[in-house]
């Protein structure tokens, strides 16, 4: 039956044992697969493809800069709909996501910015201006600060857990400022070239190497995340027998 | 040499890849080693309540 097997893997998946039993082949390849996607789409964007008619070179930090923004948008999305599970079922998988996945989000959104900070140099004449694209997008780092920071202030594990989840959901407001932002204010920063219902307006050469990075940065940091999921796991279930039974070199 | 010039944008060009590369291992990194931290102290915890008993 496949509602039954769907059912089952919903159930199971809930369960920090059954994550951590199969999930180490998955850490490893999505890793691998990561960096070498990343490699690839970089030396490509860097070498093999023209330079753009108005930015020249600059525009190359395109494949770096759109990846990452994207990316933390998403993981943020994938941290609220935990959040969500979290407040309405107290799941446990769904906590510990929330307190994997925050830290890797601030490190991926650090980037996004940064890169775009360096783009805006030579194109914008400025690293830094206050449009809506930019703040939003400031705001978003300081939401995945904030997630990780929340957890540390609050003593009590269970407790932590509601209100973090909490600042997770109500905080998902922002991901449609940052996507819209370019469509509903005056900004410098250019409206998006690749969309889901449009023609994309970027030229076909570019797509390549920035949609290998793309998968290359979504690949990598699910690696990422199922690392920190096992280190929270082990963290919380320590003391179990088949925590033990790992740790003395059973599988 | 003209490849790393990138037409005077070079230092921006790969400055941005380098500090986009320098996240990704960090944010790679960090997990790892918090989890061999974590399987080492687990280990030695069990070991200590093992001599105990």
């Amino acid at each position: 039956m496949p509602g039954s097997w769907f059912k089952r893997t919903f159930h199971r998946s809930g369960s920090p044992r059954w994550f951590f039993a199969g999930s180490r082949p998955w850490m490893i390849g999505l890793y691998v697969a990561g960096g070498v996607l990343v490699l690839v789409g970089s030396v490509w964007g860097l070498a093999f493809v023209p330079p753009e008619r108005y930015q020249g070179d600059s525009f190359r930090i395109l494949f770096v800069h759109v990846p990452a923004a994207s990316l933390a948008q998403s993981i943020y999305v994938a941290i609220a709909v935990a959040g969500l599970v979290q407040l309405v079922w107290r799941m446990k998988m769904a906590d510990l996501f929330v307190a994997a996945a925050a830290p890797i989000g601030m490190g991926v959104t650090a980037a996004a910015l940064a890169t775009g900070i360096i783009w805006g140099m030579p194109t914008w004449g400025t690293g830094w201006v206050w449009d809506a694209r930019t703040v939003s997008t400031l705001l978003l780092l300081l939401l995945f600060f904030g997630l990780v920071a929340l957890r540390q202030a609050v003593p009590q594990p269970e407790r932590a857990a509601r209100a973090v989840a909490l600042l997770a959901v109500v905080g998902v407001v922002n991901i449609p400022i940052i996507k819209y932002s370019v469509a509903w204010f005056a900004t410098l920063h250019q409206p998006a070239s690749i969309t889901l219902t449009d023609r994309p307006t970027i030229a076909a050469v570019y797509l390549w190497p920035l949609a290998i990075n793309a998968l290359g940065y979504y690949c990598f940091a699910s690696g990422a995340v199922i690392a920190a999921l096992r280190e929270r796991i082990l963290a919380r279930e320590a003391g179990t027998e088949w925590v033990r039974g790992y740790l003395a070199g059973e599988t | 040499m003209e490849f790393l010039d990138m037409n005077g944008h070079g230092p921006y060009v790969f400055g941005a890849y380098a500090l986009s590369a320098l996240t990704l291992v960090a944010v790679g990194a960090l997990p790892i080693l918090r989890l061999r931290r974590r399987v080492r102290e687990l280990r030695r915890r069990q070991a200590v309540a093992e001599e105990q008993t």
